[in-house]
Order: structure tokens, then sequence, then C-alpha cells
């Protein structure tokens, strides 16, 4: 790469050519403060707060936008730049409400930060202020403008993710970021998938906070409450607890949930194996029967109402597998109950997911395969989190618990799916075997892993050749589903998730803020610890899942049976956008 | 319940959408087409609504949500179409040392809207104007049409009944 000589604070150093002056500076050392800047999602030096000067030039410039040249001197600490930053903040502060001892992000707040750092002591200026309703209709995302600081990180990401569901709106002293014509955000575009939660500095969005519901259920000596655990959770927890990035915390977690006193803790992995044979099967039949190809993943909720609302004609694509968290509820009120001689309509299922759109998902009316809701509450790791933290657990100090059997028991194949490109891996394993009667020779399928947008690959199984997609970002799934329909592209499997980087970086995972975003990619840290989890797997595929042979044998005959369908299976229906 | 002014779907609109159509037509295409769309639909129906977004924003391909920021951030543009009488006080010099300014007062008692907007019956906007050249009249009420010289804040409910009738 072109390297350029720059001297920062006196300081000389090489770096690539394309930086800003913000990568320079981190280069050199320098940590340069922001607040509108979010690496890969957001640069338009809107908040003035990344000032610094630059010789020759006449005014402080935004270090985040400003792109470096060879010779290049910049001051980023003269009384200048202090004093310029500060009030910038200072007029910031003043329209912001404050109210930190019961905000969400208390704590865990850029603006907080940047307060600290700048060691401000009394805001100068009064602003007037507008004071906006919350919009809680959502069942996923609550919107609270009164603490926007209105940096449009939010609205990056969502137009990102080509759904553009809130932007702003008004000028002036009225300017606000919001959804269309004063409407919730419960009645727009919006398919839940919480990136805006994720790239929020502050709590102006969050997720619908659903605990006590839980706390509720969890002391009715009537109810058998439930708990299940998504793979992407195990990998991220732990950083609410000031672990590293990518810890894998499984057993933890376990114990953690044990203690919170839910009766039984099983694995959200079971049911993924188990949507590996139920649409593994389903890809199959639609090969050889001549059925709706390509096939397209169901697993991803987000992705689910994006397709409902912009690609209704791909509905009949949509594999109908419920995603297995559902599955699991639907099993647990069915198979479950009866086997333990327990009343259904006493069984309370709890999911914890790293995502925000399952909330949404779990209120869907036809997911209620018993007559009862198949899941009774989401959580999403932030909550689970600090229902722990409420319960004064020291989660560091737990022990490494199991989760309970039948439904606890998982292959690494069921853990992948945490991950952009795991289904569809795990599928291929599965798939391949039942095609050519024998193993796949490398079951780890490297086409389909990390982070590029779109991935292809093409599987040779015995006389078949299967052509895969996978897309993660619902505008990445946007771009390929363009070139599917105009017929430039072809495929029999195509794997979706909603979120950039899958389920590991879901809307209902810990926060990363921009800062640690500069250092290292989230997606890529978390991704690598569900490949390390999968690898000390002792079984890896979905098909020598023990338990789910059990279940086939014991309660639903074969994949794709009558009583499949009946549990675990599901439909779609177009909705318009507004 | 009645259909609402910001509603614009019905029967009675379909010309003005095959105008709006024809439009588009002409700027599809081109880079940077939206304001002048947006310019043009709004002297088609007089205002932006839901409706009208929601056309120009699938006939574009642009979210819905860029169009309703646009909309916004330009004075130029309104969501709500204007009331069928436009009320407005002239706040030219005289009549504005004559009282002008008590006489939107009370027009905004009565009316129950603030200069700039429309009632939600869509029957009355309430706007200020400069100077109409009409000094020997001040000061002086307009409505539509109609002039009202020399008038006084008590006479300002009498005057306005009489168009609330039809
Ligand atoms: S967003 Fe940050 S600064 Fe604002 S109230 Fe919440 S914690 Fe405090
Ligand atoms: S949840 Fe997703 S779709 Fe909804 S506003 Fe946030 S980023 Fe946009
Ligand atoms: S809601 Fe959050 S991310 Fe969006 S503009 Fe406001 S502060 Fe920024
Ligand atoms: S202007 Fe650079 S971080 Fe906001």
């Amino acid at each position: 790469m072109d390297m350029v000589k720059v001297i920062i604070d006196g300081v000389q150093v090489e770096v690539p050519k394309d930086s800003t002056i913000l990568d320079a500076a981190r280069i050199a050392g320098i940590d340069i403060p922001t607040l509108c800047y979010l690496k890969g999602i957001n640069a338009i030096g809107a908040c003035r707060i990344c000032l610094v000067e630059v010789e020759g030039a006449r005014a402080l410039q935004a270090s985040c936008v400003y792109p470096v040249s060879d010779g290049l001197v910049v001051h980023t600490n003269t009384p200048v730049v202090r004093e310029a930053r500060r009030i910038n903040l200072e007029l910031i502060l003043s329209n912001h409400d404050r109210k930190c001892l019961t905000c969400v992000r208390n704590q865990k707040c850029e603006l907080q930060d940047l307060a600290e750092r700048f060691h401000i002591k009394d805001i100068r200026y009064e602003g007037e202020r507008i004071d906006y309703a919350r919009d809680e209709l959502s069942p996923s995302i609550v919107r609270d403008a009164n603490k926007c600081v209105l940096c449009r990180r939010c609205v990056a990401v969502c137009a990102s993710q080509g759904v553009s569901a809130i932007g702003p709106v008004e000028r002036g002293f009225r300017t606000i970021v919001a959804p269309a014509f004063d409407m919730s955000i419960n009645d727009v575009p919006c398919i839940n998938c919480g990136q805006c939660i994720q790239a929020c500095p502050v709590g102006a969005i969050k997720e619908k906070d659903d605990i006590d519901k839980v706390w509720l259920a969890l002391q009715n000596p009537d109810l058998h409450v439930v708990v299940q655990t998504a793979p992407a959770v195990r990998v991220a927890l732990g950083e609410e607890f000031g672990m590293e990035m990518g810890t894998r915390v499984t057993g933890k977690m376990a114990a953690a949930l044990r203690r919170l006193g839910f009766d039984k803790v099983f694995d959200t992995d079971f049911t993924a194996d188990l949507t590996i044979m139920e649409e593994g099967t389903e890809l199959l039949g639609r090969i050889k029967n001549g059925g709706k190809l390509p096939l397209i993943t169901s697993c991803s909720p987000g992705w689910i109402k994006f397709c409902e609302q912009f690609y209704p004609d791909f509905l009949d694509n949509l594999s109908t597998c419920k995603s297995p968290h559902e599955m699991m509820g639907a099993l647990l009120k069915s198979y479950y109950a009866e086997k333990n001689g327990l009343d259904p309509a006493k069984v309370f299922v709890v999911s914890i997911m790293p995502c925000t759109a399952k909330k949404f998902e779990a209120q869907r009316p036809e997911l209620s395969a018993t007559g009862f809701p198949d899941v009774d509450v989401v959580l999403t790791t932030r909550e689970l989190a600090r229902m722990i933290k409420e319960a004064g657990l020291d989660f560091a100090k737990l022990p490494d618990e199991e989760f309970d059997r039948p439904l606890g028991e998982s292959t690494g194949a069921g853990v992948i799916f945490g991950a952009t490109g795991g289904v569809m891996e795990a599928a291929l394993r599965t798939v391949a075997e039942i095609v050519t009667g024998k193993p796949m020779e490398d079951i780890e399928v490297k086409a389909v892993r990390g982070i590029e947008g779109v991935k292809e690959a093409e599987i040779q199984l015995g006389d078949m050749v299967v052509r895969a997609a996978v897309a993660h970002g619902t505008g990445n799934a946007k771009a390929l589903l363009e070139k599917v329909k105009s017929g430039e592209k072809e495929y029999h499997f195509i794997e979706v998730m909603a979120c950039p980087g899958g389920c590991v970086t879901g809307g209902g995972q810990p926060i990363v803020k921009a800062k640690d975003r500069m250092e290292r990619d989230p997606r890529e840290v978390r991704a690598a610890a569900i490949y390390e989890e999968d690898r000390d797997m002792p079984l890896r595929k979905s098909h020598d899942n023990p338990e789910v042979k059990k279940l086939y044998e014991d309660y639903l005959g074969e994949p794709n049976s009558h009583k499949a369908h009946e549990l675990l299976h599901t439909h779609y229906v177009a909705r318009k956008t507004y | 319940m009645p259909c609402s002014s910001t509603c614009s779907a019905g029967t009675d609109n379909k010309e003005q959408f095959a105008k709006l159509q024809e439009v588009i037509e002409r700027y599809k295409g081109t880079k940077g087409s939206l304001m002048p769309v947006l310019q043009e639909a709004q002297g088609i129906f007089g205002a932006l609504t839901l409706d009208v977004q929601k056309y120009i924003s699938e006939a574009l391909g642009i979210p819905l949500m860029d169009i309703y920021g646009i909309a916004t951030f330009y004075s130029q543009f309104t969501l709500k179409p204007k009331g069928k009488y436009k009320v407005s006080v002239c706040m030219g010099t005289a009549c504005y040392v004559r009282g002008a300014k008590r006489l939107q007062d009370k027009l905004v008692e009565v009316l129950g809207i603030q200069v700039g907007e429309t009632d939600e019956e869509g029957r009355f906007t309430l706007e200020a104007t400069r100077c109409l050249g009409a000094c020997g009249l001040a000061p002086v009420l307009l409505i539509n049409d109609d002039v009202y010289g020399r008038t006084t804040p008590e006479a300002v409910p009498g005057i306005i009944e009489k168009y609330r009738k039809d």
C-alpha cells in the first residue's frame, strides 16, 4: 500500500495514503475524541468534536473526514483545539436531557465518556429544549428523541440495511431523527434489526425491555419456566462483565441461568440442528421435485420482515422452517410437556437472543403451534446481563455448568448458526452426507465464512453441483436478490442474516463503542470464538445429534413429516411498508 | 370518520396523479430529479401529503424517509393542503400601526390555529401578507378575494361566521 509521511503533534508517522487524520493519529498513538463518526458506517463531519489544527488550513478541521497528504502537519492538542471541541460538546449537552441515572446507557455512554474526558464541570449554555414523547409502540425498538445528539449514525446504518426507516426531519432547532410523518417506528418499514441501537452512542434508541415479565414468571409457583440460549449469546455475554471481546462463557451462562431460577436451561443449538434436518430435507426435496429455487433460509426474523415488505415475490422461496428458538418453543409446549406430564398452558418459554427482531417475531400470531405462543418472552443478551447484575451474581466466579438434557444436546453445526455463513456450512455438512452417503472430506467450508458482504460457493455433491450464496446485512441481501431477480445469478440455496456479521453482531448483543470499533471488528472476533466452540464439540454434524435422532424416532417420525410441519414450519405474508 | 384533510387518496384526484405521473416520466433517470418533482407535485396537489410522497417514493425508487426529510427541511414545501379560505391580515406599516397585530391575535383565537397553519377541517388557512397597497383601509383583513377594511378585533367572529356556513 502507498504510504505518506505526516507530522502529528511533532511526531512523524508513516500512514497509508487513504487514511484520514483521525486514522493517522491513532497510528501515532493519539486518540482524537469523536462522536458522529462510526467506522465503516458514518463519516459526515457533523459533530465537530474531532477538530484539529491543520497547518496551512484556515479554520479548524474535522479529522474524521480530512484526508492525509504527504508532509501534512497536524496539531491535536492546542488550547484553540481544546476550547473549540469543548464548546461544541457543551452545546450538544445543553440540548440533552442528561437524565443519566435512569438511562439504559448509564456508564456505557459515549456522551458521558466525552463529558468526563473534557471534564465538563458545568453547562454554560442552557438551550431551549423540546420535550418529545417516547415511542414505545414497537415490540422491539424504543426511541427517546430527548437523548438524541443528532449524530446520524443510526440513519446511516438503517440506510445501509436498505430500509431507511428513520432519518433527519425538520430543520434548525426543530431537527430530530425520527420516522416520517410523526409515525411510530412500529408503523414504518423498520425490520427491528436493532442495528441502530448498536450504532447509537447514547440512550436514544434501545430495545423494549421485557425483564419484568421474566421476573414475574420466575416468582410464579404455577409456572414451569424454561429458558433457551442462542448460539451467539455465549461468545458475547462476557463482554457485559468486563471480559475480553470473544470470550466464551457457555458454562458460566448456563450456571447463571440456573441461579436466576429457571427450571430448565436448554440450548437453541439443539433446534439449530433440528433446523438443518428440516431445511436440508426441504432443499433436497425442492431440487428433486422441481420445487421453487433458490431456497432461502428463514432463521432471521429481521430478514423475514424485510422480505415480506420489499420482496414479496420471494416469499415462496423462503424455507418454511420456523426460526430455531420458535421450533424449541413449539417442542417445549408439545413433546416436552407431554413427556413430563406438564400442562402446556403452564410452560413458560424465555429465549435469550442476540436479536431484537425476535421480540417482534415472538408476537406473530401464526407462531403458536399448540394454541399458545411458542415463545413467551424474548430477552436480548444485554437484558440477560442486566438480570444477572440485578441478582448480584459474580459472573466471573461462576462455575462452568452444562445445559440440561435432552434439549440441551447439540453439535458444532448448531453453534456456527451464530456467524454469517454458519447455517449454510451446517446444512452442507449434513446434505453432503445424505446425498453421497459419506462424510465431507473437510467439514469446514471456508468459502462461506468471513465478513465479505456476499459469499458464493459451488459444492460438488456426487454428480450434483450445489450453488450457494450467503448474504449478511439486508443491504447485501437486496443486492443479491436483485441479481437473482434479473437472472444474472442462479443458486440452489441462499443464506440471509439481517445483521451484518450475522447473529454475533445482532441488535441485541453487547454494544461496542465507536472507539473500540476502530481497533477491532466484533464480527470477526466473536465469529472466531464461534468457530472455536465448534471445533471443541465432540459432534459437529447436525444429523449426529443423538437427541435429535431420538426426537424423530419417538415423536416426529421423519424430517418434513406431517407432525414436523405442524410444529416446526410456518408461512409468510406480504406486508405494506407504510 | 370523515376523511381527514391530509388524506388525498380517493377517486377525485385521479387526474392529479396522472399529471404527477407525467412529471415523473419527464424527470425519471435524470440526476437531482427529486427537487423539481417535489416542486411540481406541490403545485399539482397543493401539498406533499403521505399519498403523494408514497407515490413519488415508489416511482423514483427513493425511500419515503428521504423525501419526507426534504419536504420538512425546505419551508417552500407543505405537508397539508391549504384550507378552502385563505385568511390573511396585511402586516404593512400602515396596517400594523393601526392594530393589525391585535386583529391577527383575534383570528388566532377564533380560528384556533397559528399563522401558517390550516385547521383540521381544511376550511381556513391563516396567513400574514405584506402590504396590499390598500393603506387607506388599514387595517385590512383579506379572505380569499373579499377585502374587509378598517376591521376591529370585535368584528372578527361575525366575519368568520359567514364562511363557516357552507
Ligand atoms: S444518553 Fe448518556 S448522557 Fe444522556 S442521559 Fe443517557 S447516559 Fe446520560
Ligand atoms: S431496527 Fe433496523 S430497520 Fe429498524 S430503524 Fe433500526 S436499523 Fe432501521
Ligand atoms: S438516535 Fe442515536 S444514533 Fe441516531 S442520531 Fe440520535 S444519537 Fe445518533
Ligand atoms: S465530526 Fe468528526 S466525529 Fe463528528
